[in-house]
């Protein structure tokens, strides 16, 4: 008895579309963000995430639109990350119905910025996003360094230091995704969600390269995550959250069912 | 038709506070406000908050809502939520000590004083997602709601009533804390019933019929 682990499936959106195909049989408009998040809701989503890609600034107005419309049928947390840069944007998004925020490339540019945000809306509503990619090589030992650009651009910033450094700054939550394993579909970096969930004393969610339902248990068994993120096996309809969640608790860990 | 204020004192998101109980009150008109007038005319109110609690308590007694709150938790039902719970208190050793509006008798203590787990993993603060919370009492808040029901719970501080008799539900992080107040016309809780999904409206449901 105590707190269950979190399963969180991601929506990449954009322009007010769910992007990397989503399939679910018997939903007609496949791209539908907010039906998408109701079915997930139904299916016991413990939160849901919306990462904006959209690429241009005028388009953002959708993803508000977006947030408010779930946000008035969902009654599960939601995030929202993806172009969170100002004070302004992240205002935007908490009046929209947004609970947190996740904070990615401006922390990166400007970590005040999270300090900032953690102060006027509280560290409970800032998640910051780190993506990290290893730069050992093999059998030296293990490190990752923060990326940028969807894991194009190195920063020579070293992933552990900068979980820590961010968490000082008030993040509430860190929601880590392994660039190595992203889209990969041969689950989590373990190592490196580890090395971070016993760095930093905030929750830690564990995202990139979930391909089947036993890597969400060793996201928490072995990599020591308290949330783990996908989007693929879900989107895909390969598997309902509610199976993830059942085959979660029937190894043993403790789950919302 | 029943009114149904919603406290507004400028911190936070009150939306989705608001957006839970439109979506279970039928024949309830919700008012976000923080107007004393507007709030005083309401059947019920609810107390939400997020964030700091200086800042909070700052703004509520900037705003003359202080006494407000007084009011109506002598004559009307009042449930506090989160941050809102803990503005009930006596006081909270939140931002070096800060003295709250007295509702409850009690502190509001850091989860950094709880032992860690005896699993060997760190205690992670804040306390966030579901965890179960055990009835301590047959409240009607808690009608048609099963017993251990998972709430959404995102906080890093706690309340300690000072009494045992005043506390209706408990959970554990890792050991028990009081997740649940109820005195009279008073409930208060410290999750999210708006962010947990069927249990938490359920509780709402249950505030707006709740005749004290």
């Amino acid at each position: 008895m105590g707190l269950a682990k979190r399963i969180i499936p991601c929506l990449d959106v954009d322009d007010g579309r769910v992007v990397k195909g989503v399939q679910f049989v018997d939903i007609r408009d496949a791209g539908d963000p907010v039906e998408i998040a109701r079915r997930y809701d139904e299916q016991g989503a413990d939160e849901l995430t919306f990462l904006d890609i959209t690429a241009s600034h005028e388009d953002r107005d959708t993803m508000v639109h977006v947030v408010e419309e779930v946000a008035g049928q969902v009654f599960i947390p939601l995030t929202v990350g993806g172009g969170i840069r100002t004070v302004d944007d992240i205002r935007t998004m908490l009046n929209a119905g947004a609970d947190k925020v996740a904070i990615n490339t401006a922390a990166v540019h400007n970590p005040e910025f999270v300090k900032q945000a953690a102060e006027k809306f509280g560290s409970q509503c800032i998640v910051v996003a780190i993506d990290a990619k290893r730069v050992s090589a093999d059998g030296e030992v293990e490190r990752w360094e923060i990326f940028t650009h969807g894991g194009r651009k190195p920063t020579g910033i070293d992933a552990i230091d900068w979980a820590r450094k961010m968490v000082a700054y008030g993040a509430g939550e860190i929601l880590l995704t392994s660039m190595d394993r992203d889209g990969t579909r041969i689950g989590f970096d373990l190592a490196l969600t580890r090395a971070i969930s016993e760095a930093v004393t905030v929750p830690v969610i564990a995202s990139g390269g979930v391909g089947e339902l036993q890597h969400l248990v060793e996201g928490v068994q072995q990599g020591h995550a308290d949330a783990v993120l996908a989007a693929s096996i879900f989107h895909f309809g390969e598997h309902s959250i509610e199976e993830a969640k059942r085959h979660m608790a029937a190894a043993g860990i403790e789950m919302r069912l | 038709m029943a009114t149904v204020a919603v406290i507004d004192y400028g911190m936070g998101n009150l939306h989705s506070v608001a957006k839970a109980l439109e979506s279970v009150g039928e024949n309830v008109r919700v008012v976000v406000s923080g107007e004393p007038a507007e709030i005083l005319k309401a059947d019920r109110v609810v107390l939400p908050g997020v964030g700091a609690i200086r800042d909070c308590v700052g703004e509520i007694r900037r705003l003359g809502l202080d006494e407000v709150i007084l009011r109506v938790a002598a004559d009307r039902p009042l449930l506090g939520v989160c941050v809102g719970m803990q503005l009930l208190m006596d006081h909270s050793e939140e931002n070096d000590g800060v003295d709250c509006l007295g509702v409850f008798p009690g502190e509001v203590r850091s989860f950094t004083h709880m032992p860690q787990p005896e699993s060997g993993e760190k205690l992670k603060i804040p306390h966030m997602g579901w965890n179960q919370v055990q009835q301590t009492d047959t409240h009607a808040l808690w009608h048609d709601i099963p017993q251990d029901a998972r709430f959404y719970f995102v906080h890093s501080y706690y309340v300690e009533p000072a009494a045992p008799a005043l506390i209706a539900g408990t959970s554990v992080y890792p050991v028990a804390f009081t997740s649940a107040l109820a005195r009279d016309n008073v409930f208060a809780v410290q999750f999210h019933p708006e962010k947990s999904q069927h249990a938490g409206l359920q509780l709402y449901t249950n505030f707006l019929h709740w005749t004290v």
